[in-house]
């Protein structure tokens, strides 16, 4: 099923100025619900701009954002009609009908906030409460819920992020790089978001850092079934953790299919400046010398148990 | 946010862009007197004629001028309405314009012919005040160069020990972060309504409360930022202006003279206009 659906959405920068820069150019895709779907691309492909979109924080300049089926940019005006019939305000007078709809569009438009998590890039720069507690429960006492849904909120984003729950009682401000990156993953993870949209999550961070920032997010996915959306530049990341994958170049999708399908298609990738994983090179290269590997190696871990697998038939073979 | 990038460099090739900007300061300097000088309509018509000219000459598109000058509107309001209402002259246009208030007060409303005039002046040096000094300036010179002007015409202050490379450089940095800045609040904004914040409803304190979440992000990022930034300084040897060398060198040139001279002509000519007073002379 699909859960968002991006129907030939353009945005531009300061139109109008000489500035003016198209970020997304009539990009159509949709985006399958319960699994990990990783967006790639250089810098200044559109990647950040895409991201912005899916929670509504910004509007695309043409084209549609559709959330469940419904758009989720939809003004008042477009929608009156519609909902005009639906059996809830059919029977209304028409003036309470109208405002009806209109504090129900209002309050649509703040859930979807709740609805789509967006971490932006560098989230540890987000975090400004005295305790890592405050932080994380700032997200769902922006939603209304009461102290003790916060209380245990907060407790399950801190066991997903894999961090101590002595933490929580520390400043934010004296945590690690990592550990900041983490806790503030875990805010958005609060308000349990249907969709989880991560943007460059594990920049700048060493591998350790990297590796714990995204078993933080494959937790949550798994545990909640929910649906999340991780840009990223390294290849390997996307391999390891993605089951889909879109690839953009210059505003256009030039890609979008499962990590096996676009991985396969090597000129493509070369064609946009981007690598295939590392790994994935290296059994090229090993074919070339003559090993029979399968073409589908783009993990580590695979790797090594086709490459174990192998050397053991080669050990009963002797 | 990046559309209303601080200063509003327009990037062109024109005359005025090409210009030294030690003279374009001068300049600057010499038209806003100019606007000051016109005192009568031959005067204003002469000046608004320049200002024209001024924006045909640095190639920047009228239409963003305008745009600029729409937050000006308030301003403008109010001064011609303090203007058309408070100036006492001989020719009253108004005899009979009376208010009455409970009471049996009445509110006699006197507009003299001198108030519209005062009024419409009033709007024009304004305006163009303000076009003249934004063409000659933030359009068309970059931050960077103008602080070095700066520094440069600052120069004599020196003998009265005015740390004048330290003011420029401090200029220099903190217009430099203003765009940094901006973008790092909608920036930090954005992830924060990410979050379900709210800042636009609510009363006064809810409001100034709702932005605790972003400007504390951004004080912390501003000061980390600082030190990154004395730190880098630090590691190029930077010790203060004694010895440093510039990299690009300003050159007056003939033409920059010219216009210095050129506009002082012009001040000449308002002064000169200024005594063909038809209608009405502005005291």
């Amino acid at each position: 099923m699909d859960k968002i659906v991006l129907e030939q959405v353009s945005y531009v920068y300061g139109a109008g100025t000489p500035f003016e820069k198209k970020a997304l150019d009539n990009v159509s895709l949709a985006i399958q619900a319960n699994c990990i779907t990783g967006v790639i691309g250089h810098t200044g492909s559109g990647k950040s701009t895409m991201m912005m979109l899916l929670n509504g924080l910004s509007a695309p300049t043409s084209g549609k954002v559709y959330l469940d089926g419904l758009d989720i940019n939809a003004s008042f005006k477009e929608l009156l009609p519609e909902w005009l019939k639906l059996p809830e305000y059919a029977n209304m007078r028409k003036s309470t009908a109208k405002k009806a709809i209109k504090t129900e569009l209002a309050k649509r438009k703040k859930s979807l906030c709740f609805r789509v998590g967006l971490v932006m890039q560098y989230p540890e720069y987000q975090l400004f409460e005295e305790t890592v507690y405050k932080d994380i429960a700032y997200g769902p006492k922006n939603m209304g819920l009461s102290a003790e849904e916060i209380k245990e909120r907060v407790y399950e984003a801190i066991r997903f992020s894999g961090l101590d729950e002595a933490i929580l009682q520390k400043s934010p401000f004296d945590l690690s790089g990592g550990q900041k990156r983490r806790v503030a993953i875990a805010g958005v993870i609060a308000m349990r978001p249907e969709v989880l949209v991560l943007d460059e999550p594990a920049a700048g961070l060493d591998p350790r850092g990297r590796e714990q920032i995204f078993e933080e997010v494959c937790r949550y996915q798994k545990a909640t079934g929910s649906t999340v959306i991780m840009v990223s530049h390294s290849m390997e990341d996307m391999a390891e953790y993605c089951r889909n994958m879109i690839v953009l170049a210059n505003g256009k999708v030039v890609a979008n299919g499962s990590c096996q399908e676009v991985f396969s298609n090597v000129s493509m990738l070369e064609e946009t400046g981007l690598d295939i994983p590392q790994i994935t090179q290296l059994t090229r290269l090993l074919q070339a010398r003559g090993l029979a590997l399968p073409g589908d190696i783009y993990t580590v871990d695979r790797a090594v148990a086709v490459l174990k697998d192998l050397y053991r038939t080669e050990k009963g073979n002797d | 946010m990046k559309s209303i990038a601080f200063g509003q460099y327009y990037p062109a090739d024109s005359p005025i862009h090409r210009m030294d900007p030690r003279a374009k300061v001068i300049l600057t300097i010499l038209y806003i007197v100019c606007t000051f000088l016109c005192k009568n309509v031959l005067a204003f018509a002469a000046l608004l004629l320049s200002a024209i000219l001024l924006d045909l000459l640095s190639k920047i598109p009228l239409r963003m001028i305008l745009r600029s000058l729409r937050p000006l509107i308030v301003i403008l309001t109010f001064t011609s309405l303090i203007n058309v209402f408070m100036t006492k002259g001989e020719h009253l246009l108004t005899p009979n314009w009376q208010i009455p208030f409970w009471g049996g007060h009445i509110w006699h409303i006197q507009i003299y012919e001198e108030g519209l005039w005062n009024a419409l002046f009033m709007i024009l040096r304004i305006v163009v005040l303000l076009i003249g000094t934004s063409i000659l300036l933030s359009y068309t010179t970059t931050p960077i160069a103008l602080t070095d002007a700066l520094e440069r015409l600052m120069k004599p202050l020196k003998l009265i020990r005015v740390p004048v490379h330290d003011i420029a450089m401090m200029t220099t940095i903190a217009l430099r972060f203003i765009p940094t800045l901006m973008e790092e609040t909608q920036r930090i904004m954005n992830a924060q309504k990410a979050r379900g914040a709210d800042f636009t409803s609510g009363g006064l304190i809810r409001r100034a409360k709702s932005l605790l979440p972003v400007l504390i992000p951004l004080l912390v990022s501003a000061f980390n930022r600082a030190y990154e930034l004395a730190a880098a300084m630090e590691c190029r040897c930077y010790h203060g202006g004694k010895g440093k060398t510039k990299m690009k060198i300003l050159h007056l040139r003939f033409g920059d003279v010219l216009a210095v001279l050129l506009v002082i002509a012009f001040g000449a000519g308002i002064v000169f206009l200024n005594r063909y007073g038809f209608y009405y002379t502005m005291k």
